[in-house]
């Protein structure tokens, strides 16, 4: 056997990807080759470890040394000190992790101190293009004691003793969901998987698939068995091409090894599995348009029931469940029930993965107890706000869910909690904003997004959204009327109450909760014709302080559109407010801060 | 995959490349590693230590190295660090001495006196 003393993990996830991991790695081959240690010396590309913010990210073992930020320059040293001499480069290293210049493992830092990994308990830490290692980390042993050992009915209710719920979003139980599909009655039926994840910001499926592959399909089977399924589709975004990758790589090895196809571990079942590529339309992830795609046909949603335990898939019973959902299956197969159910609160079982992004230090994937407290979230394992600004508000469950302020930091994050702050928890997708954002201007981009994916099936969410769009416009270029802000409640109210599906149900959401919240901001829009947090274009006016201008000309010599005047030396300058179209390159470009926005 | 049984020798079969990636609290068996270790012929003992310690199935043994431990004329310079006791430094190590201070320290638990830095001095 292989035997080496070091192993050098270097995250091949799409962040560290596009932040350049893939030429570490080809850096570090050459080096390793270079001083003859390709004997001694593994290297390993991995799943997301979850900080992305640090990326491109190079772990080491056995000393779990935790560098960020990898240069292509810093291979060499990094090479040269720690893998050839055994020094670690301590300014290389991520710098919480050297704490009185004592340099600490990974599990160790901030970030992932409060963590409990569950969903990504092999992100980051196994070779997602090597089965074996999988199989290493108890891969397929679930499966094995759930063909050998236990029946269909008895998996169900290991489900539903679990406590699981949905994942994507809707927080439905998920053995309820298996229980229903299992009693339907079906010559044929279908395991599917929804990783068609389109919120804006969000990337926890993308991250469990690249990182951890074979977690779903072993769950695949797992449902498949419980529900008396022999074929599964994969339904993924051709967007995510690394996450596509894998996992056909994934499923061709677990072909190889018989944990997919016929008579798997000896026993009359059999499983087959496939991936679909979606051409990533937000309303694909809504559960019968996904059905639909799958099939070939146009992606729309249609009317519920029959529900997809019912009539799915070529209008078979067919079992839907989303990513992390099934990530979790293994587990509270291996561990049990129980287990799963000791982990966070009375309604909200188990763990939850969350993408953190927006202004937040830690920017990245993360995965905590149901329960754990925004504030644990946002100021301990993100690192708070940068720059030492105020946080304003978290925006969770993307472009269905809405924001939440200050005020409920202390909340513990669980689906009902959630929902009843007038936001839900969604995929996880969890945008962090501070004072300088404006909170019309956050609903306006929410409901630009909406417009844009809704499918235009039903009238309410076609026509209504992009009326509600209008009216935000409006307001936010200063023409908007108190009259606007009730129309806009009244439309979020009908298109919530009278559309075809989730999309057009949850789009007046981001708009609604602001209202809720920050409805000061929208009376400074209308009202003052003000944009509190100075987003706004239209409604900011830049002002040269004359007490403060030096008379040095150099606003004048930037403004593009030439309407600052004044003489130098000898006269402050002055913006002409009608012509300026309120760039801010005077701002920016003024060297005694001279120049103000309001 | 037929059975169970086989499943699981993938498994341990699997693991034995995958177990570095741990945090542990046990031994740590550290090898002066700069360019006097190196020279002296440390990366042998290294490896001899790193095979020893997985052909022996010690879980909770850490291999490692180090930069120069300060002693240059002594290299190659093994450390061997347990929880509650204090460190030992064998100096002017061989692959032989290594394996004799896996089995007799390491696994049984006597430090080898004449090995030390302290009987060398």
């Amino acid at each position: 056997m292989e035997l080496y003393r070091s192993h050098v993990l270097i995250c091949g996830g799409t962040g560290c990807t596009s932040s350049g991991s893939k030429n570490i790695e080809e850096v570090f081959r050459a080096e390793l080759s270079k001083y003859n240690l390709t004997n001694e010396v593994k290297l390993v590309r991995t799943g997301c470890f979850g900080l992305c913010e640090a990326g491109p990210i190079v772990i080491i073992y056995p000393e779990g040394a935790f560098y960020s930020h990898v240069k292509v320059k810093d291979v060499t040293r990094i090479t040269e000190e720690h893998l050839l001499k055994g020094r670690i480069v301590t300014d290389l290293l991520f710098k919480e992790s050297v704490v009185d210049s004592k340099v600490r493992s990974i599990n160790e830092v901030d970030f992932y101190k409060k963590q409990q990994r569950v969903a990504l308990r092999n992100c980051g830490v196994i070779n997602p293009e090597d089965i074996t290692e999988y199989i290493a980390f108890d891969g397929y042993r679930a499966l094995g004691k759930v063909l050998t050992e236990l029946q269909p009915e008895d998996v169900i209710e290991i489900v539903k003793k679990s406590g699981l719920r949905g994942r994507g979003g809707g927080g439905f139980p998920t053995g309820l969901k298996w229980e229903f599909t299992y009693r339907a009655q079906g010559d044929q039926k279908y395991v599917a998987c929804n990783a068609d994840e389109g919120d804006p910001g969000a990337f926890m499926d993308r991250s469990v698939l690249e990182g951890d592959p074979h977690a779903v399909i072993e769950a695949m089977a797992i449902a498949g068995y419980a529900v008396g399924a022999d074929q599964g589709y994969i339904y993924v975004r051709a967007e995510y091409p690394i996450a596509v990758h894998r996992l056909q790589i994934a499923i061709d090895q677990a072909k190889e090894y018989g944990l997919l196809g016929k008579n798997i571990f000896g026993t009359e079942f059999s499983f087959d599995l496939e991936i679909r590529l979606g051409a990533g339309a937000f309303v694909c992830g809504e559960e019968t348009a996904l059905l639909n795609s799958i099939e070939g046909k146009r992606g729309m949603p249609r009317p519920r029931p029959p529900f997809p335990a019912v009539k799915g898939l070529w209008q078979k019973p067919t079992l839907l469940n989303n990513v992390e959902t099934y990530a979790n299956i293994p587990q509270i197969i291996l561990k049990g029930p129980e287990w799963f159910a000791g982990i966070g609160t009375e309604k909200s079982k188990g763990t939850k993965v969350f993408a953190l992004g927006g202004k937040i230090n830690n920017t990245g994937l993360l995965e905590i107890p149901m329960g754990t407290t925004l504030r644990e979230v946002i100021f301990e394992v993100g690192g708070g706000i940068p720059d030492g600004k105020a946080f304003k508000a978290v925006q969770t469950g993307g472009p269905s869910g809405g924001c939440i302020t200050a005020d409920y930091l202390d909340t513990p994050i669980d689906y009902d909690n959630l929902i009843a702050l007038g936001s839900m928890m969604g995929s996880g997708g969890m945008i962090v904003m501070d004072e300088d954002n404006c909170m019309v201007d956050i609903a306006r981009f929410f409901l630009d997004f909406t417009v844009d994916e809704s499918c235009g099936k039903c009238t309410p969410c076609r026509e209504g959204t992009k009326r509600m769009l209008e009216i935000l416009e409006k307001i936010t270029e200063g023409k908007g009327t108190p009259a606007d802000i009730e129309k806009l409640e009244s439309l979020a109210n009908t298109i919530k109450s009278s559309s075809l599906c989730g999309l057009g149900q949850t789009a007046p959401n981001p708009v609604l909760s602001t209202l809720r919240y920050f409805r000061n901001e929208y009376d400074a829009h209308v009202h003052e014709k003000r944009c509190p947090a100075g987003v706004c274009q239209a409604l900011l006016s830049y002002l040269i302080i004359p007490e403060a201008c030096k008379k040095c000309g150099i606003c004048a010599n930037k403004c593009p559109v030439g309407c600052i005047d004044g003489v130098k030396g000898k006269e402050a300058y002055k913006i002409r407010q009608e012509q300026c179209i309120k760039c801010g390159a005077c701002m920016e470009a003024c060297p005694f801060k001279a120049i103000e926005r309001k | 995959m037929k059975s169970l049984e086989e499943l699981e020798k993938i498994r341990e079969e699997a693991l034995k490349k995958v177990d570095i990636r741990h945090d542990r609290e046990g031994t740590r068996i550290v090898v002066g590693m700069a360019t006097c270790g190196i020279s002296a012929g440390a990366r042998p003992v290294l490896m001899a230590l790193v095979e020893e310690v997985k052909k022996r199935n010690l879980k909770e043994v850490v291999v490692s190295q180090t930069g120069c431990i300060g002693v240059c004329r002594l290299e190659p310079i093994v450390e061997v660090y347990r929880p509650g006791h204090e460190k030992v430094t064998y100096v002017e190590m061989t692959v032989d001495k290594a394996k004799r201070v896996l089995l007799e320290h390491i696994v049984n638990g006597n430090v080898i006196d004449e090995y030390t830095i302290g009987a060398v001095k």
